[in-house]
């Protein structure tokens, strides 16, 4: 197997790393819907998506290894990482469903959550001072765009549809709400963020975000889970039971083939 | 011509139960050019078939714009009417203009 790279980012790196690994590991998990959804449109529409985030985490981790400047390019960051050292947030981690199944509601709503955040995240960065990802935002936000309107659209359906989408759509919402708070936590990789003018802190995205999931929300009936004291840490390298054999199987390849190629 | 109706999300059941409908898809590839039939597909309501049509028949830049209408609204001529409809057709080389003495400047008819 090949070794590990070990990467200690200076801030403005982590902040981009962030970002690329949550695109990253997120396409990981609706690549793995690819042959397997409900109907043939939508096994096309969701890998549509997952290769649209790839393309973001390829163009954010590069900018990332430029940043850090250790010489890491895309695919050692990609692959050639441990577990620790990813820091892309909890909710893009979690299994496409609960329980061991495979849930097409769960998957909608987190693809929903998650690309309204997206969508601001990139609305903001298109000013950084950072040219390079103020371009790559501003190519990822229309994209984000038609992530977000194909999945409120769901969201709506099955959320106000038969009494098992809805009985669904709401499992969904109290299994990943929890999670929601690692997406506007700032910490001191933010703060540097700001400061320098690379990109928001998360914690100023949260009142639009509320307003539009709220919305869609109430549109698709479905009730805001309590308040809850649960915090996850995934963006700081503290990972679910998830993360590893995701890894496992994402990194394979690399790991036993160095630098293959097709 | 545009069509003039803004797609609504459907809700209820009927979006999520049961077989469903069929739509037919026309997509125009650049300005200027007409709407194309380039197939079919299901979806719950219109506006989640203009999304999967999207998906499914531009994602290699195909199209600037999609139509699509449920299969069901269009009424086809029958097969079987072939003969009656369309074989009158095949001797009238005159209905095509084709016999016109054109100018030399003219050159592109």
């Amino acid at each position: 197997m090949t070794q590990s790279i070990v990467i200690k980012p200076n801030a403005d790196a982590q902040y981009v790393l962030r970002l690329a690994d949550t695109c990253l590991i997120w396409s990981h998990r609706l690549s793995e819907w690819c042959g397997h959804a409900p109907v043939l449109e939508e096994d096309i529409a969701l890998a549509n998506q997952a290769l649209d985030l790839l393309g973001q985490a390829r163009a954010l981790l590069t900018r990332a290894g430029q940043i850090d400047g250790q010489g890491f390019d895309e695919d050692q960051l990609a692959y050639l990482r441990d577990e620790g050292d990813f820091v892309n947030v909890t909710l893009a981690e979690l299994p496409n469903g609960m329980n061991g199944q495979r849930d097409f509601a769960f998957t909608v709503l987190r693809n929903f959550v998650l690309s309204s955040w997206a969508l601001l995240i990139w609305q903001h960065l298109a000013s950084s001072r950072n040219t390079e990802l103020a371009a790559i935002a501003g190519k990822a936000a229309k994209e984000a765009r038609y992530h977000r309107e194909h999945a409120a659209d769901w969201v709506i359906r099955l959320g106000d549809g038969s009494d098992e989408s809805a009985r669904r759509m709401a499992a969904a919402l109290e299994r990943l709400w929890p999670t929601t708070h690692e997406l506007f936590d700032s910490d001191e990789v933010d703060h540097a963020a700001a400061s320098s003018g690379l990109g928001p802190a998360w914690s100023v995205l949260r009142e639009a975000w509320l307003a539009d999931v709220e919305a869609v929300f109430v549109e698709a009936t479905l009730a805001l889970p309590p308040k809850s004291a649960y915090r996850s840490e995934a963006k700081r390298g503290v990972h679910t039971e998830h993360m590893g054999r995701l890894l496992a199987e994402m990194q394979t390849l690399q790991r036993s083939y160095p630098g293959g190629m097709w | 011509m545009k069509p003039s109706v803004r797609p609504e999300v459907s809700k209820g059941n009927q979006a999520v139960s049961g077989e469903w409908p069929l739509w037919e898809v026309f997509v125009r590839s650049k300005a200027g050019l007409d709407h194309k039939h380039c197939g079919s597909l299901h979806a719950p309501d219109a506006k989640a078939a203009i999304q999967l049509a999207r998906d499914v028949y531009t994602r290699r830049q195909e199209g600037t714009s999609i139509w699509v209408v449920k299969s069901d609204q269009i009424t086809a001529s029958d097969p079987g009417d072939k003969d009656m409809y369309f074989d009158p057709m095949a001797d009238k080389v005159y209905r095509h203009p084709t016999f016109y003495e054109l100018p030399e400047s003219v050159n592109h008819m």
